[in-house]
Order: C-alpha cells, then structure tokens, then sequence
C-alpha cells in the first residue's frame, strides 16, 4: 500500500472506545489514498485529543474547547491539507460551544469527529454535557440536574449541511461514515458514541448496542425536517448512519482568490505590491 | 505659523466629515497637520470636538490652546471657550444665542437657501477657509475628491456661499506638499499588509477595529483571508491555526479581548508558532472608556499567560513607527518562533499627522521556514534541541513523509507528549535560551534632546509626540533636557538608560496611567530611580503644552 499511517502507542485504557476510532481513522485516510504529510489532526484537550500523538499525521495539538478554531485556520491557509479536527464532548460541547456554534455558521471545508462517551475520561468521571439526566457521576452525587446538549439537533439548527452519528463498537460502518464526512466538502459533523470503561457505568458497550439502531438504505437524507426529527430520537432507540446531507456553498469557496488561486500559504509576498495604497493618505 | 482649531458638535452633526476635508485641504496647501480626535462613546448625541493644528514645520502633538473654536452647538463653545487663546475666535450659527462677542453667520440659513440642511457645515468650512487665507479652488478640488458624486454638488455651492460670508483674516503662502496624512492604525495595517500577512481575525473592539476594516478594504485584492470570529479566544487560536499551516497572521483588539487571548497566548508560547498580535489599549480596567487612551496594559502585556515563556513586546511611538515595526514583528515572531506583541493605544490609533511616504523597500520578508535539507534525522523533529533554541520550522504538507506535530502539552522533540523530566528541563531551556539571540537585535529607546541632560525623561509608546515637542521647546529656552522612548520594551534593554540615567541629576517618569509601570520596570532591571513621575490617567492624552506646564513645576 503506498498510502500508509504509522501508529504510536496509546495511552488510553483497554477496552477504550479511541482504539477502533483510531483503527477506523486510519483505514478511512488510507482507503481515501490521502497521504500523512497532507493531513492535519487537530485537537483540544481530553483522551479522544490525544490522537495526533498515535497516529502519524501532521498534528495540532491545542487548548481545551479550541479545536475547531485552529482547525478553520489551518484549512483557510492551505486548502491542499485535508483537516480533520477532533475532540471530546466535553472539548466540543461544554468548553468549545461558542465555537462549536459558529464553526457551523462558517461550513468550512473540514470533518469535525467528536468522541462522545457522554462522561469526562480525563479529569475523571464528571459529567459532560451529554450524560443524561439523573445520571450520578464522581462530581454530580445526586445525578446531572442540566439538560444534555443534543448535539446532531444543535448542528441541524445551526444549518449543518453534513450531520451523521456513528458507533465505535461497529468499525466498518464508522470507517464509511468518516470518508463520507471527509470527502463531504464543508463542515461535516460527526458525532462518535463511544463506550468509556472506566468513567461510564451507564453507557457501555452494551448500552450502545441495545440503544441504536441503522438508518436504513432507503432513508433520504435530504429531508430535513425528517432528519431533525431522527436527531431528537433517543429513549425509543437513537439512530446511526447520515442523518442529514446536501450540498451547501462553503466559507473558503466564497474567497474568489482561495477558489481559484494557489493556497494562500503558496503566495509570494512583496512589500511593494501594497506600495500603492499610499496614493490613499495623499 | 501655528494655529488649533477646534470643531466641536453632537456625534451624528457631521464634525467627522467636516474636519476630514479642513485637515485635507490644509495639508494640499502644504502644511504639517496634527488632528486630534476626542470622542465620546455613543452613535448620536454627547460631546464630540476634534482639533486640527497646522503650521509650517512638523507638528506632532496638539495644542492645549486654542486660535479658533467652530461650534456646531452652544455646548462646544461652553466646554473649551476658557482654552481660546486671547485672540481667538469663535465661529457659530447665527440661531445659537449668546452674550458673547462671537462671529454669528447665516450658515443654516443658507443652507436651506440651497434646499439642504445637512450643508450648513459646508457653509462653515467656505467661510473658515477664507477666514485663514485657503483657495476656494482648492477646497472645491478636495470636495469633490471626497465626497461622493451625488452630495458634492450642493456642497460645493455651499462651499462658494460661506467663502463670501467671513472677510480675510491671514494669508498663507502656498507650500509644496508632498506628504500623506495617515492615523495609526491606517500605518499598522499597512505594515501587515506590506509584512504579506495573509490571515487576520478578530472581535470588533473599540479602538482596535479600524485595523480589521482597512485591511478588509484591500483584502481581496492582496488575497488576505480577513474573518470576524465569534470572540477572542476564537481569533488567536484560528490566527495560531493559520500560522501553523504556514501563513503570516496577526489578531489584534483591545485590553478586554486581548485577556480573553491570553490561554492561546500560552499555546502560542510552548507550541512555538510565530503570531504577532496588538492592543490597542483603551482606558481600563474592564470596560473603562471606550473612546480614551492610556497606556496601562504595561505590565499586563509583558507577563499575559500561564507559564514561562518567551516574547517580544514593542511599543508603537508614531503612526511612522506603527508601519515599520509591524512589519518587523512579522519577521522577528518568524525567526523566533514566538508571539510578538504590539502595543499602541487609543490616542495613537485615531489622531491623523503628516508625514512622508512610507518607503516600502525599507520592509523585507524573512520567514525562516525550514526547507527539506534542514530535515537531517529520518522523521522530522519539530522541537529538536539547537544550541540557539531555534528548531528548523517545517510547515504540513511540504515534504512526502514528513509530518509536522505541534502540542500544547509538554512535549519531546517530535511534538509528543513527555512527562520526563530531563525532556522537560531540557525543553524549558530549548524556549527560554532563544533569548541571547533576540537580546541582541532589541532596539535601544530613541532618543531626543540635550546630549547628556541633567534632566532625562523617560517614557514609551505614544506619549512620543508630546514629550518630543516638550523637549525641543525647552531646549530652545536652554535647559538641558532630554528623553528615552521606548519601543521595544521587553526584553527591557537597559544600555542607553544606564549609560543616560547615571549623568542624569533628574529621571522624569511620563505615562499615561496611575502606576508608572515603566518606572517599575526601571526599578527591577536597573539600579537607577526615577525622581519625578508625570502620570495622566484621566482618559486624555497629554499634549505638548501640558508636559512643559508640569515640567516647569518640577524643574
């Protein structure tokens, strides 16, 4: 195969839902034929942020809740690079939710994967703004009193043109979904439910397994109002698969000189191009 | 020749459009130009004056006194009458009533006589400029180079009308003018511009904005991405984003976003990424005044951040000054791999100086970037150990098989996460020795005035017009009098100030805040102290004829 990711050592737990993301990450990239040298990871801070440092491709490596924003910059300068920026739910949901919401309005060219395990893994077990309701965790004793986020429906509000859920525990339909979202051009959401073994008594594995459900071949995911309805399905069974996909016109292509020009990061720079706009101040 | 007037009236009465022809048309004639701008913080309403000073040598402050008030309410004239020098003239509407003896003229009246109310300040200006000796052609030239087509018309007859309403006061000879007029943050663009920074983001915010808005202007043209991002804290992580994939970038707001960017601040600082970023400082804390200067960010901009890390902080002095040492920041965050941090304030960003062209060939770029025979070991170590600190910065996607990975943690020489503790020790020293280098291109402060004064001024930013002014007016009396301004003002070069400071009987600290954070800073790296302390931290700059009135008190 000329197209090739190394992989590091992780240091998440066994049994750790990141290990099939990781391996579907990889298989995803490869099938796609996009070279490590033309991709970039970028992530804030958690377990699920670790993942430039397992697998070999460029990484940006950031600051918790802020790794859509360096994502967005990366792909405006060079839009040969294929950015994938990916976190956690509580990086995404809770810390990064301003940027969340507007990497949504601007629909920039990248896929957004966030692990959700519904739980914090790194700072051990309080809840995340997707734990449910009621839930008791090492911080909350008598259960989260808020609401949990609900991310597809959030992204669907925001106008979303790419919003898609998978699972951790079934890789070759993540593998899919994620040459979907990366090939989708502008932002494409995906939300991961992963198990977390040791945070997350509530949902595990088996959770996962009994709490979803695939959309099925002949489900349209052009209809919105269908999708935002999927989006809101949870206790009758959540659904995987793309719940919403159409063609929308994307921030970097409303750059005439991105679109039609060399990557930004390419420009010859001369001081005395701007030597005119003196005229100006005569 | 050197005269100040003042244009005073509600935000929304046009003062803005009216000074911007005045200033225009007295620089086409060949004079110096200094317009000061004092505004409050609302849309409509309030109190607004600005005030254009103009002579036949350079001027670089305003003029506490005034030769002419043009009032376009009763307000204007009630606030700065007792600034009037004592043959100054107040020029109003005949409809406004006072007791004093002012010039009345029929300038609404005329205005409606040309079926357009909003001309009554054209009016004014016709009358002003034959007051002072300025061609009408001249003034119907900038008119028309101004305005837009469909106003320019009735404000030229306007223009006619007012020049027979007010008799011949002084004529000036016409000059050769060759120079531009140009406010701070128009000149700090420009130096980003002309740095080819290609990516700049930000949160509108008083007085920073008007650096994203000119560089917008020209961004399509110059293929500049410039994004309004939903806060601060966005824009330095998208800036560091951009900057990583390899693109000069700068963000820039006020002190408030500026403390929102202090997190990616620290990124910046241990993911070593180049990024030059500006305050334009306004008078805190927190909200404080809007539209008011001071120079209180000091202390804060120096050490923002959690951590230990490295960074330049400079000072902006001038509009010149702005324009060439942006883009210098550019070059200097690129070889250092670090955040270069610029700072200027309220009054700086807005007031408007002559000045000769900025020359472009002075900019160079120099961007430092790694290139595939820089990559020696088998996979590229973004944070490899130099005996300078600096690791050859590759960016993604230039070499087949190499990846570039950047990381907020502590990290080894390829970017992963180490918690080791010789790495970490190492590491720390890696960032920190880059220092000896940067040391060595630090610029010494300017300095004016008497060769070895008895009395040494010390300041920084742009309290530089004021003080300079100061400073020549006191040695054409024959006091030795001198100043330091810092521009580059961290890492804090001590050479000129010790070798100063020790023949000085007087070191005069002049700031724009309560504190003195310069004298501070003198205190801790220098074992000379200041004497005397002008500090102003009332939200309005000091002039020229201020520091001279306090330093008699002190001298």
């Amino acid at each position: 195969m000329t197209c090739e990711y190394k992989l590091y050592n992780p240091t998440w737990c066994p049994g750790c839902g990141n290990y099939m993301i990781r391996d579907a990450l990889k298989q995803a990239l490869e099938e796609l034929d996009i070279e490590p040298h033309n991709a970039v990871i970028v992530t804030g801070i958690g377990q699920a942020a670790k993942m430039p440092h397992y697998i070999g491709a460029n990484g940006f490596n950031g600051l918790h809740g802020r790794a859509l924003p360096p994502g967005i910059g990366v792909k405006l300068a060079n839009k040969e690079l294929t950015v994938i920026v990916e976190s956690g739910d509580g990086d995404t949901y809770g810390e990064g939710g301003n940027h969340f919401i507007h990497a949504i309005r601007r629909n920039v060219n990248i896929a957004h994967f966030v692990h959700d395990n519904q739980i914090y893994g790194l700072t051990k077990g309080q809840g995340s703004p997707t734990t449910a309701r009621g839930q008791k965790t090492t911080l909350q004793f008598d259960g989260v009193k808020l609401e949990p986020v609900k991310p597809l429906a959030l992204s669907l509000t925001m106008g979303a043109g790419f919003v898609a859920r998978g699972f951790s525990g079934d890789k070759a339909h993540l593998v899919n979904l994620m040459k979907e979202a990366i090939t989708y051009n502008g932002y494409a959401h995906l939300d991961i439910f992963q198990p977390c073994v040791v945070w997350n008594k509530i949902n595990t594995f088996r959770w996962y397994k009994d709490h979803t459900y695939y959309l099925p071949d002949y489900y349209d995911y052009t209809d919105y109002e269908n999708a935002y309805k999927k989006a809101l399905e949870w206790d009758d069974g959540i659904p995987l698969g793309i719940l919403y996909k159409v063609e929308k016109d994307t921030y970097d292509d409303s750059f005439d000189f991105i679109k039609n020009g060399e990557p930004l990061v390419d420009a010859e720079l001369n001081p005395m191009d701007a030597e005119k706009y003196m005229k100006e101040f005569y | 020749m050197d005269y100040t007037i003042l244009i005073g009236g509600a935000a929304g009465q046009g003062i803005d459009t009216t000074v911007g022809l005045l200033e225009r048309i007295i620089k086409r004639y060949g004079y110096h130009v200094f317009t000061y701008k004092n505004f409050m913080s609302m849309v409509r309403g309030g109190h607004n004056f600005m005030q254009i000073r103009f002579s036949d040598k350079p001027v670089t402050s305003y003029s506490t006194k005034l030769d002419m008030i043009y009032a376009f309410n009763q307000e204007s004239v009630e606030f700065h009458k007792d600034r009037l020098k004592e043959d100054g003239v107040v020029i109003l509407d005949k409809n406004i009533s006072t007791d004093e003896d002012y010039i009345y003229l029929p300038l609404v009246e005329t205005a409606k006589s040309l079926n357009n109310d909003k001309v009554a300040s054209s009016v004014g200006l016709g009358a002003i400029l034959n007051y002072l000796g300025l061609p009408l052609e001249l003034g119907k030239k900038v008119l028309e180079d101004e305005l837009a087509p469909k106003i320019f018309e009735v404000n030229r007859q306007a223009l006619e009308r007012g020049y027979e309403l007010l008799e011949r006061k002084y004529n000036i000879d016409k000059r050769e003018d060759n120079n531009i007029l140009i406010n701070g943050n128009q000149a700090l663009a420009l130096g980003a511009i002309a740095a080819g920074c290609k990516y700049y983001c930000g949160y509108p915010m008083t007085p920073s904005s008007s650096v994203m808005t000119y560089i917008a202007k020209h961004a399509n043209e110059m293929r500049i991405v410039v994004d309004q991002i939903e806060d601060e804290v966005g824009a330095l992580n998208m800036a560091l984003g951009a900057s990583y994939a390899g693109v000069r970038a700068m963000t820039g707001s006020s002190g408030g976003g500026f403390a929102l960017m202090v997190e990616a601040l620290s990124l910046a600082g241990i993911i070593e990424t180049p990024i030059v970023v500006f305050n334009a400082q306004r008078t805190g804390p927190a909200t404080g005044f809007a539209t008011r200067t001071e120079q209180a960010d000091l202390r804060f901009m120096i050490h923002a951040g959690h951590g230990e890390f490295l960074r330049m902080v400079i000072a902006l002095r001038s509009p010149e000054d702005a324009f060439y040492q942006t883009a210098r920041a550019f070059n200097l965050a690129d070889k250092y791999q670090i955040p270069v941090l610029l700072m200027t304030e309220e009054y700086l960003t807005n007031y408007n100086i002559t000045h000769e062209p900025f020359d472009f060939s002075k900019i160079t770029i120099e961007r430092h970037l790694a290139t595939e025979s820089d990559v020696t070991e088998e996979r590229y170590k973004r944070y490899k150990f130099t005996e300078n600190g600096i690791s050859p910065r590759l960016i993604p996607g230039q070499i087949k098989g190499q990846v570039v990975l950047v990381d907020s943690h502590e990290h080894n020489e390829y970017g992963n996460i180490d918690e080791d503790a010789d790495n970490r020790v190492k590491m720390v020293d890696k960032r920190a020795r880059k220092i000896d280098s940067l040391k060595e291109e630090i610029q010494e402060p300017w300095f004016i005035g008497s060769d070895s004064p008895e009395n040494l001024i010390v300041c920084w930013g742009a309290t530089y017009g004021a003080v300079k002014e100061a400073v020549n007016r006191l040695n054409e009396k024959g006091l030795s009098i001198g100043a330091l301004i810092y521009g580059d003002i961290w890492p804090f070069p001590t050479n000129k100030l010790n070798e100063l400071g020790r023949n000085a009987k007087r070191i005069i600290d002049i700031e724009h805040n309560s504190t003195g954070q310069l004298e501070s800073l003198i205190k801790e790296f220098t074992d000379l102290k200041c004497t005397d302390r002008i500090l102003k931290y009332d939200g309005r700059p000091l002039s020229g004829d201020e520091i001279v009135q306090r330093l008699d008190l002190l001298i």
